[in-house]
């Protein structure tokens, strides 16, 4: 179980490509309550520096990044301790992007639920001209009574 | 609106109340985000999952909480933003949601951002970067 997710490090999901569609970033707004016309009126937008409408900062949580193969993930029981966005410029409403995520990083350490296993996934939004819009980083806590489980 | 140019260090922004937290708020964010984890709806499977009942998705409030910059998307937009979550959010839970300016620097502006619970208890903490564009 420790070697499984250690091996998986720097291994990669194939690109998805994806859509940022006005009407799930308007529908994707409403659900975090965020009112902002930048998101979907035009004429806010242009007179903005954006020109553009653009998304909200955790939009991409809606992307399809694709699937690590064999990664063996479990489906229950998984805690989600840490989130990162990291952006090099706004993404714009629909603008086409490319996803992918990847193991960055996998290690243990003992904690409140004994001895708890840390995965590092980090996925990537890039452009159409293949430049990074935005990276993520999310830190997944697994405890030891689900690695049990998991090895089983 | 004060504008963030003006903001000082150690200054904070108008801190916004989310709540109640209902279940429909939670279907509404799994339908939104995709994400169909039945501990964010489902009683029964909240329980079985060893939870007093179901939670809020982390990303849900890390999402409701970016809302404190919304208005000055005009000047600009979100850099950098990551958080910790610190606390589970249950049913009914009322979110204060605030950020304080804790760093300047040309056309970064980097706040401390935090969501407490009505009892004082942080659900998630973490840091934001302004980017301010002409």
């Amino acid at each position: 179980m420790k070697e499984m997710f250690r091996e998986k490090i720097g291994q990669r999901s194939a690109k998805v490509k994806n859509t940022v569609e006005k009407g799930w970033v308007k529908k994707f707004a409403e659900a975090i309550g965020d009112p902002s016309p930048n998101y979907f009126d035009e004429e806010a937008a242009l007179a903005s520096p954006h020109k553009k409408n653009i998304a909200p900062v955790t939009f991409p949580v809606t992307f399809d990044y694709g699937a690590i193969p064999n990664l063996g993930m479990p489906t229950k029981g998984l805690i989600h301790g840490e989130q990162k966005y990291h952006y090099r410029r706004p993404l714009y409403v629909g603008e086409t992007v490319y996803c992918y995520v990847q193991v960055k990083n996998y290690f243990e350490k003992k904690g409140n639920f004994g001895n708890m296993g840390f995965l590092i996934l980090s996925r990537c939004v890039e452009d159409e001209q293949g430049e990074l819009v935005c990276e993520t980083e999310q830190v997944l806590i697994i405890s030891e009574a689900v690695k049990k489980e998991m090895s089983k | 609106m004060k504008q963030l140019v003006e903001l000082q260090i150690g200054e904070t922004l108008n801190e916004i109340q989310i709540g109640p937290v209902s279940r429909l708020d939670l279907i509404k964010y799994a339908g939104a985000s995709g994400d169909y984890n039945p501990i964010h709806t489902i009683d029964d499977e909240a329980e079985k999952a060893g939870l007093p009942g179901i939670i809020a998705h982390g990303m849900w409030t890390m999402g409701n909480l970016a809302k404190i910059l919304s208005e000055y998307l005009v000047n600009g937009f979100i850099k950098d933003y990551s958080v910790r979550f610190q606390g589970m959010i249950f049913l009914g839970d009322v979110i204060t949601l605030k950020a304080t300016l804790v760093e300047k620097q040309e056309n970064t502006l980097t706040f401390n951002v935090t969501a407490v619970k009505q009892d004082e208890k942080l659900a998630v903490k973490g840091r934001l970067a302004f980017q301010l564009l002409s």
